[in-house]
């Protein structure tokens, strides 16, 4: 049977000879959300860059489908975080989704009616039909991130990388964003959001990944998010650094 | 005329083309840098291999690969920042080439080089345009969209694929080479005006990226080709002449972009806010669902 699903077994990341993630294993089947949980310096950004290949492994293999995952794969989209994009950017939001048709269709191809279809498809599916002629730095921070979110889906990507996507939203923006995840797991995505409110992870996602340097955990809420494995998660010194144990 | 027109044209574009990239990645002060960096390499080529054009292309051509990746490499094995690294390598770069014209006296006229002299064009000086020109646009063309992609979104760019590094060095090698090309014509100080001024105004205009580079390449034609015939008319200096036309244009944009002009933006500062006052008066219970 085909097996939808990503597996991690052994990945070890260091920055400059020091280990920020040592032998990380799991399994996560697509269609989920997950949240990947831990204190500051506990790898949260380094595991999503690493699924990204925006840093090197040290060791481990990656695969998805049950396909090893070298290099760069249209399959992933890494959604970057806010402070790095120059929102004067000189693109609308539909720019910016058909940014999402060239990383699928090459650097020289030419764009096809299919293309324009899949924009539409992407912007109708986040609901940025009516603002799809705005310039970016005209939409507000949850409009802002289902853009992005569109250009991924236009990219007919399958695993989503989000660095913190509900930090810094408002209850109705949160709301609006969490429809729009499930949206996309409902077209049998799977998403991995780094997260820091552990108040809200039941609502919000179906898997946690309990991470501080090692893996402490990974499985459904209802059984991996327990108060035990949460409290040896912040409450251990990470072997990282010295704010191993700050909790948020 | 008419060959020095079609030459100024092709400056023009090329220029125009090349300063979107320019203008969204931030490089205005880097590709200044990069122009004056040719002195010291034409310098030593002319003591060297004397008048020869190939000699003088590859001079200029290494002295300012030589000054961009030195101030990188500065920058990467110290704690100073690249802009200082490379404002200190290429003022020092322009110091030496004053210095070695002042020693060995070479047929090279400072004042062309500095202000440029578009009449003064030679057959060779014009193939060169033609040859970079042909080199440049295609280039760039075809490599849009990665470009624009790594200046907007690095990150994304990596982790598809793009070699950010490769990519970036062909920019630089296609600024230099542009830079080479239009020195003869327009000078080193108006240089950096034909290159950024046309995709600035654009930028000013609209928002799309390609609009940008077609834009500006045509705006850059344009103002290059007015700015020639004035030139030649009033018997002014070219360079300055292309620069202030270009200027003139971008002014207007300044002020009467009918997206991001300022006279726009003053209007619509109070459009926004009665706006959101309407939007609070049809919602008073917002104020609380947001500070949930």
């Amino acid at each position: 049977m085909h097996s939808h699903k990503l597996q991690v077994s052994d990945l070890t990341v260091s920055y400059h000879r020091i280990p920020a993630l040592h032998h990380i294993a799991f399994e996560v089947a697509c269609g989920q959300c997950v949240a990947l949980l831990g204190p500051n310096g506990a790898g949260k950004s380094t595991l999503l860059k690493s699924l990204a290949g925006l840093v090197p492994r040290e060791t481990g293999r990656i695969a998805f489908h049950e396909r090893e995952v070298q290099g760069a794969t249209h399959d992933f989209a890494y959604l970057p975080q806010r402070e790095n994009i120059d929102w004067d950017f000189p693109t609308t939001v539909r720019g910016l989704v058909e940014m999402g048709r060239y990383l699928r269709i090459g650097w020289w191809r030419r764009y096809r009616d299919e293309d324009a279809k899949a924009v539409d498809e992407a912007i109708s599916a986040m609901h940025l039909g009516p603002l799809a002629h705005r310039q970016i730095s005209a939409l507000s921070g949850g409009q802002q991130q289902r853009a992005f979110l569109a250009r991924a889906l236009a990219q007919q990507a399958h695993v989503f990388l989000l660095d913190e996507p509900f930090t810094g939203l408002d209850k109705p923006t949160q709301d609006n964003l969490k429809q729009m995840l499930r949206t996309l797991k409902e077209q049998g995505k799977l998403i991995i959001a780094s997260h820091h409110d552990l108040q809200t992870v039941p609502e919000l996602f179906d898997q946690v990944i309990l991470l501080n340097g090692e893996l402490i955990g990974a499985g459904p809420v209802s059984e991996v998010f327990t108060e035990p494995l949460v409290h040896k998660t912040y409450h251990t010194p990470t072997f990282a650094g010295p704010n191993g144990g700050h909790h948020h | 005329m008419r060959r020095v027109l079609v030459g100024g044209a092709l400056i023009g574009f090329t220029n125009g083309l090349l300063g979107a990239f320019i203008v969204l990645r931030r490089m205005a002060l880097m590709a200044d840098a990069l122009s004056h960096s040719l002195l010291p390499g034409l310098a030593v080529a002319f003591i060297l291999f004397g008048l020869a054009p190939s000699g003088l292309f590859f001079g200029a051509l290494v002295a300012a690969l030589l000054v961009a990746l030195g101030a990188q490499m500065l920058a990467r094995s110290s704690r100073l920042k690249e802009d200082t690294a490379l404002g200190i390598l290429y003022t020092g770069a322009f110091s030496l080439g004053v210095v070695l014209i002042g020693i060995f006296k070479p047929r090279i006229s400072l004042d062309h080089y500095l202000f440029g002299n578009i009449l003064g064009l030679s057959n060779t000086d014009i193939w060169l345009v033609y040859g970079v020109s042909l080199l440049v646009v295609p280039l760039l063309t075809a490599l849009q969209r990665p470009l624009f992609l790594t200046i907007f979104d690095p990150a994304v760019a990596m982790s598809q694929g793009i070699r950010v590094n490769i990519l970036n060095f062909v920019l630089m090698v296609a600024i230099v080479l542009t830079m080479i090309a239009s020195v003869q014509a327009i000078g080193v100080i108006m240089l950096i005006g034909l290159l950024i001024i046309p995709a600035a105004t654009i930028y000013l205009l609209c928002d799309s990226y390609p609009a940008m580079l077609w834009g500006g390449g045509a705006l850059g034609m344009l103002g290059s080709c007015s700015g020639l015939l004035l030139s030649y008319w009033f018997n002014l200096p070219s360079g300055a002449c292309i620069v202030l036309v270009l200027l003139g244009i971008f002014f207007f944009a300044y002020f009467f972009s009918p997206r991001y002009g300022l006279f726009r933006k003053m209007l619509h500062a109070r459009h926004f806010h009665e706006e959101s006052l309407a939007r609070w008066r049809q919602q008073p219970s917002a104020e609380v669902v947001g500070k949930e």
